[in-house]
């Protein structure tokens, strides 16, 4: 038996939409220390200005990616470090370093997954003038949460 | 409690300054925080600064923590060094591989300054 294709194949959008949105609150209420709730995604749509990417590959094969504006991704990294994150530099890589978590957060709650699904270094692309073209063309699961009041989009993609 | 020096090994600057801050929040007194963003930088700085404590990521560029582990575990000046792992990493075969290779401790993120707390001061040989 394939188990690496038969994770993904068996597991479904309405099954693990609840276990990223928990991966999600743990991580900014632990690392960011505020509370985020889910929002309605028709209705908070994030401007794109900053994106984080981390890939998984082996059991779950795919992409993991957070979303917000620049000022929402300035917040996150204050609320993070304290006033001394001032650079795009630290902004980015604090966007990066919780999508990071949010991806390991994630695969740690599925199970199945014991050391056959690897992470990727984050990616952080800033800027919204960009197209995103995933090849993993499968099971996708998108929540918006809100941060002091600010949409953040957190995308799974994965390889069927 | 003595100062420490602390190694924090992490290709995350945001996450460097966030383990020496719960290092100080676990009540851990430092006299030096060295800082290196991959394993390979991480090997330079234990031979040109004495350390007390390593912290160290897994998911790295360069060299990963894993094999950062493997080295200093084999370098003379390393010896008994105590090292922790802090990583996204939490499945049991990532646990087993860094104890193996030599790690003291492992932490998986998010982590709280008390879970470092927890974890850090056995491995220095104190009281919690």
């Amino acid at each position: 038996m394939n188990t690496d294709a038969s994770l993904v194949t068996r597991s479904h959008e309405e099954n693990w939409l609840p276990i990223l949105e928990l991966a999600v609150e743990e991580v900014f209420e632990i690392m960011v220390g505020c509370r985020v709730k889910v929002a309605g995604q028709s209705e908070h749509k994030p401007n794109e200005e900053f994106t984080a990417m981390v890939g998984l590959a082996g059991a779950l094969c795919g992409i993991l990616t957070v979303c917000c504006d620049a000022q929402t991704a300035g917040e996150v990294a204050k609320s993070m470090l304290g006033d001394t994150a001032d650079s795009q530099e630290q902004v980015a890589d604090a966007l990066g370093e919780i999508c990071n978590m949010i991806a390991g957060n994630f695969k740690n709650k599925l199970a199945g997954t014991d050391g056959r699904c690897m992470l990727s270094v984050p990616t952080v692309i800033s800027g919204g003038e960009y197209s995103f073209h995933s090849l993993a063309e499968g099971t996708s699961v998108e929540t918006v949460l809100l941060f002091e009041g600010a949409p953040i989009a957190v995308r799974l993609q994965l390889e069927s | 409690m003595d100062k420490i020096t602390a190694l924090v090994v992490d290709d995350s600057s945001v996450m460097r300054k966030i383990v020496e801050r719960s290092l100080r929040q676990a009540g851990i007194e430092l006299e030096k925080v060295v800082e290196a963003s991959n394993g390979a930088e991480g090997l330079v700085a234990l031979q040109g600064n004495k350390v007390d404590l390593i912290l160290c990521d897994i998911n790295m560029p360069v060299m990963d923590g894993l094999e950062f582990v493997r080295q200093a575990a084999a370098m003379e000046s390393a010896k008994g060094i105590p090292i922790v792992m802090i990583t996204t990493e939490g499945s049991e075969s990532h646990v087993v591989q860094a104890l193996t290779a030599g790690a003291r401790g492992y932490i998986r993120k998010p982590f709280t300054p008390d879970q470092v707390k927890e974890h850090v001061l056995p491995v220095l040989g104190k009281k919690q």
